[in-house]
Parts: C-alpha cells; structure tokens; sequence
C-alpha cells in the first residue's frame, strides 16, 4: 500500500505561488485517508459478520436437524442384552385366524467347548455324557483332547440341562444365547406350520430359517427386521384344525388306511380354515428326509397339497358342469348308460349294474363311469381340456406353501378322445387334494374361481367366471342328491344338507398299471348344500372297511363316514347353526339353456 | 466500563461452562437410564414371550381334550353338537310381574292331585 504524503510538496508549492492556503490541501488528503481507513475497517467488520452468522448458521442448522432426526427416526427398539448381534434373530410370530399362537420364539441358550480352557477333559465329557444319554463319553474326550479349538455341543438346552452342565464347574464349556422356534401345540397343524432349522451360526447368535410350509413361503416377511412385532396371521382356525386332525386320525386308524389327508376351505374366498395330513410329526422335533424308498412314506409327505393323485369319481361333476354349461344337456336329459364301452383294447364300464339309460342326475347321483364318458364324448378333448385348465388342473396351485409348488398335476400327454373319457370320470389326470377343493369351491359358490389362500387379512380379488350361477345351482341340488339317495348317503348330517360327490380310484402301482385291491378314497363335500359356505375334502389312502361280511373299500363306505363325522364336529364350532333345508319350490325347476 | 464486562463476560463463561458440564453428565446419566429401561424392557418382553408360549403351550387343544376326558366324571365336558345350538324362543323367560299378578290371583278350584312315577 503506498501512503498518500499529506502535504505532497508539489501542490505545496503550486499552491504559495498562487497564494492559495495549503492547509487545505492537507486537510482535503486527511480526509481521504480517513475515508479509506474506514472503507477498509467495515470491509473487515462486516466479514466478521459474515463469519459470525455462518457460525450462527451452522450452530441453529446442527441443533435443528438433530431435533428433526430424534423427531422423525424410530425409537431404538428395546432388546434383550444378548442381542445386537450381526445375525439377523428376529422372527415374526405365526398365529391362526383368531389370533392363537402357532409359532413363537424362546430364548434358550446353545452349548460350546473352547478346548484350550478346558481344565478336566475326560471328566468334563463323563459328566456331559450323564446329562445328556445321546452323548458319548469316549467321542467326547476324543474331541476335546484333539487339536480342535471349538466345538459346538448341542444347539438347544433346557433350563434345567443349563444348570447341570454350569454345575460341572468346567471353565472351558461356555453357553451362547439362541432363538429356538417354538410349536406350542405339537403336532397340530404340522404340514401347514413345515418347521425350521438354524442357518447362519454364531456364539451369540444363529439365524433361524424356515425349512418347510409356511415357514419356508414366509420367509422373507417372517425374518424381516421391520415386522418382526406383527404377527403373520393364517387362515387356519387352530380348534377347527385340532378336531380335523383328530377325526381324521380315528377315521384312518379305523379303515386301515395308509394315509389321510383332508382339506376345509371357505367356499367363497378360498380361504383354508383346516388342512391335515396324516401321518403327520411334530414341527419342535422335525424328522429328516427319508433318503431311500417313496418320499409319500414320509411323515414329512403332505398328501393334502403335495400328493398328486387320480381322484376318481369326484371328477364326474367336471364333466356334468361343463355339459350343462354348454347346453348339451340338461338335469333331466337321458343318457345312454349301457356298458362296457370298448375303445381300442380299452374298456370302459361301471363298478355295480346300472340301468341302461338314466337322467344326467342319476349318472352322477349313481356315479356312472359310462354314462360321464358319453357326456365327456359329446363335450370333446379339446374343450374338456380348455375347461380344466381354466378351473386350475393343470397348474400348481399359488397356495402359500412350498410344497405345492412342487407338486405339478399330471396330465396327459396327449389329449385324446379316450383321455377325455378317462379323464371325465377321474382317471388320467392327477391332481392333489387342494386342487380337488378349489375346484368344487367354484363349482357350488355361484362359478367363481377361488384361489386357495392360507393368509388371512389378504384382499383377494374375485377370481373369474367359471360357470354360471344357474349351472352352479343346478350342480349343488346334484351334489346334494348324491348323498340324499347315492353313492354318499352315509354323509347326511342333520342339520348341515351335506352335498359330495366320492371317488374310488385304483392306486397306481409301482409295476405300472394298477393295483387290485388298494384304493384311494376320496370324498368331496359342500355343506350346507343349499347355499355352500365349506368345502370339505377327505382323501384316505388305501382304507378298508371291515366291519361288513366282506372288505368295503369304495369311498361310500371309508372317506364318506370319516367326512360327514368330521362335519358334525366341525361345523358348530365354525359357528354355523344347523337349519332345516329350504325346500325346492313345486313347479320351480332351475334349467339351464 | 470496560473491566466490569470482561468480569461479566468471565462470570458468564464460567457459569456457562459448569451448565455444559452438568448437562453433560445428566445427559449421560439420562442415557445410561435409557439404556437400563430398554435393556429391562427386552427382559420382560422375553419374559411376555415365554408366558405367552407357555400359555399357549397348556392350552394346545390335545392337552385339553385329554384334561377334558380325565375329568369327565366332574366336568362332563363332550365336544361341542350340533344339538347344543339353541333358539331364543325355546328360553322360558320370567313371566311380566302383571301375568304373574294374575297368575297368583287365579283362584283354582277342583285341583287334581296326580302321583305316580313317570315311564317312558
């Protein structure tokens, strides 16, 4: 900065000459000294500020965005002091329809051996060995004594075991915390629940996942951190269940059955209040894999969603639904009914004599192999198979369980005429059970396709036509026939107007072709007939009914009992009051055109 | 004047500095609370947890369908019927206290006296 001389001797001078005062010109420079000295003071002064408000700025703008983020952020969740941990533990509880729990979480603590701080090997193992009969002492001691610096000694203890192993004073056993997933009713709901096993293990921590059914299809919703508070609810009722299962399992130890499995489901929105499988294990103490033999002799087999099989009969309602549909013909049109029909080196006939000509009515109230055949012959392969396929028969089924993803029905390769007869009357195509109930649940609540469901709270929308309500009408006074004065009329419960239709299907036998004497038994019903709110299916493998002079092993006389028992349980406790059936109107006859 | 404010200003910031002391340690203190009630809040949400399992678990309906065969004798319990549904007509409700009035008024003359035992 060069500085101004106050009195620059040049204009000093110039001005004497002119006789001018140079103070002014000393006063004026002065001035402007001053002036410039101020300038550059408020220059500074006013950068301070500047300084000062971005400080002042910063300061408000920290303290009011940490209030935002205490205001706007979750609270941090309370947790137990073992957690923390980076595996994920939390896991949603599962609970039935009115909120019973079916599933939950339970602290309980795991056990290790860091061998290094062992002080007692060989007496630590004997008294492991005593506490726990499975171990043995000498493996034991082997392990602790090897060069291995960890090892895990049992997943899961009790309390008490807690206690006894604490009581042998070894320093170098040590306990981790861990989640273990609890079933506190046992065996109830086994297939539906699958079970879970432990996946990412830590000391502090394993990850449980699910291995099967809803577990394993819920898994991302069940594990997630964000819902872990909200329970997933199911459509199961866990009453309901218990009493199907229980029905289930005399009917099956009463007939000789191999197996069971039986499906209830809400007519209208597909939602499944009860699905049992026999024989069944429980979810806590989950069984392995069988590694050899049929993967159906399993506990762990779901016949209900994972079994595919010919279902015989039942499906004759397929047939008289699509034919009534179409207009080929009408409840009360005849039918040639007179067998055997030869096809090729096929031969087509029915179980019992039959008259030669019947009502649409009477060959599914009679059940008449032959008589369905020349219907699914009138209809044709290739519209039967549209038909199917729009009802869902040829899919696996969306239901919430991994299971039935697995399970893809079997159809023929090539629909021919002959695939339609035998398919019309059940054989020829396998479906599972759950298929079977989906299906009729279209069938009787006014031909809406329902999507079978095991998530309650899910809005569902309505699925599409199928058939129309006055062959869905027509079908239901059918089915209610079929026990009234056929082949069912051991399901009438009073009260409920049963409606079913059963299924007698040779087993397929492992030589090909089929077998003899063993059956799968099948019993699709609706109750109550006149306005269907349930849908129940009762599938036995291989029963037989001893108590007559000969072996009955015809759905009548097995699934068809085991069904309408079933329903006499069930239905109070699914609140429905038994009713008298309203009767048909004279001279009011639904037909359909 | 001028002295008085540098007094002022080493008062206040004294004083300032003992509140941000304080405050600190009760900021601490208000955590490490904090932290107690959440870890106690964990314990008794396990605690809920294993009572809510364990209820469930006396409740399993095989438990009690057996409780409920065991004590037949004094409970009498049978699953639930269809005959057990009810129609509110079929309750005999207390008469009106006029037709009961009425009733006791009713001056009954020629009583039949009927015994005997009662057969099917």
């Amino acid at each position: 900065m060069t500085r101004v001389p106050l009195r620059p001797l040049a204009r000093i001078l110039e001005a004497r000459a002119k006789g001018e005062n140079p103070d002014l010109i000393e006063a004026e420079n002065l001035r402007q000294r001053h002036e410039e000295m101020a300038d550059r003071t408020r220059a500074r002064a006013e950068g301070r500020l500047l300084v000062i408000a971005v400080l002042f700025l910063c300061a408000f703008a920290a303290v009011g965005v940490r209030m935002g983020v205490i205001s706007a952020s979750e609270p941090v969740e309370p947790r137990a002091a073992t957690a923390g941990a980076p595996i994920a533990t939390a896991r949603a509880d599962i609970v039935d329809r009115q909120g019973r729990l079916l599933a939950t979480n339970l602290v309980t603590h795991s056990l290790y051996a860091q061998t290094r701080d062992m002080v007692d090997p060989a007496r630590a193992a004997r008294e492991l060995a005593m506490i726990f009969p499975d171990l043995d002492a000498q493996e034991l001691h082997a392990d602790f004594t090897s060069n291995r610096k960890f090892l895990w000694i049992r997943k899961t203890l009790s309390p008490e075991q807690q206690q006894a192993v604490f009581d042998i004073g070894e320093p170098g056993l040590l306990f981790g915390p861990r989640e273990m997933r609890l079933y506190p009713n046992g065996a109830v709901a086994a297939h539906v629940l699958g079970g879970t096993r432990f996946g990412d293990e830590g000391v502090n921590a394993a990850q449980v996942v699910g291995v099967a059914g809803v577990e394993m299809a819920f898994e991302e919703r069940l594990s997630d951190p964000g819902q872990s508070d909200a329970p997933l609810a199911l459509t199961i009722d866990l009453t309901v269940q218990a009493a199907v299962e229980r029905v289930l399992a005399g009917g099956m130890q009463i007939m000789n059955a191999q197996g069971a499995a039986a499906i209830l489901m809400d007519a209208q929105t597909g939602e499944i209040v009860a699905l049992a499988s026999l024989p069944d294990f429980d979810p806590n103490n989950r069984p392995s894999p069988l590694t050899k033999g049929q993967p159906a002799d399993s506990p762990l087999f779901n016949r209900a969603v994972q079994g595919v099989y010919e279902l015989g009969s039942t499906f004759k309602i397929f047939a008289a639904a699509q034919a009534l549909e179409l207009g080929l013909v009408n409840p009360n049109t005849l039918i040639d009914t007179k067998g055997p029909i030869h096809w090729g080196r096929f031969r087509i006939r029915d179980m019992h004599r039959m008259d030669p000509i019947m009502t649409m009515t009477d060959v599914i109230v009679e059940s008449s192999n032959v008589g369905t055949a020349r219907v699914a012959q009138m209809i044709g392969a290739d519209r039967q198979k549209a038909f199917l396929t729009r009802l869902g028969f040829t899919e696996t089924l969306p239901v919430e369980l991994v299971e039935a993803r697995r399970a893809k029905p079997l159809v023929p390769e090539r629909w021919s005429e002959l695939s339609a007869m035998t398919v019309s009357y059940g054989h020829g195509l396998s479906v599972s059970p759950l298929h079977l109930a989906s299906a009729y649940a279209a069938m009787v609540n006014g031909g809406i396709k329902v999507t079978p469901t095991l998530q309650r709270g899910t809005d569902v929308a309505p699925g599409p036509r199928v058939i129309s309500p006055e062959t869905s009408a027509i079908l239901r006074k059918m089915l209610r026939q079929v026990v009234v004065r056929g082949t069912a009329s051991y399901g009438e419960v009073a009260g409920y107007a049963v409606g079913g239709k059963t299924g007698s299907a040779d087993k397929p036998s492992a030589t090909g072709g089929y077998e003899d004497d063993s059956v799968i038994a099948t019993f699709a019903s609706i109750f109550p007939a006149h306005d269907p709110k349930y849908v129940l299916v009762v599938t036995l493998d291989d029963g037989v009914d001893t108590s007559g002079p000969e072996p009955r092993r015809t759905a009548g006389y097995t699934a068809v009992p085991i069904g309408a028992e079933m329903i006499r349980r069930v239905a109070p406790l699914l609140g429905l009051k038994p009713e008298i059936e309203p009767g048909s109107a004279p001279g009011v006859t639904l037909t359909s055109n | 004047m001028r002295v008085l404010f540098f007094i002022v200003a080493t008062l206040a910031v004294m004083a300032l500095g003992n509140w941000a002391y304080v405050e600190n340690y009760k900021t601490q203190r208000t955590l490490d609370e904090v932290e107690h009630l959440q870890r106690e809040i964990g314990q008794i949400r396990e605690q809920l947890g294993v009572l809510r399992a364990e209820w469930a678990y006396l409740n399993r309906p095989d438990r009690l369908r057996d409780l409920a065969e065991i004590n037949f004798d004094r409970l009498g319990l049978l699953p639930l019927a269809p005959e057990q549904f009810g129609s509110v007509t079929a309750i005999a409700y207390p008469l009106s206290p006029s037709a009961q009035m009425l009733l006791d008024d009713l001056d009954m003359t020629d009583l039949v006296d009927v015994r005997g035992e009662v057969t099917e």
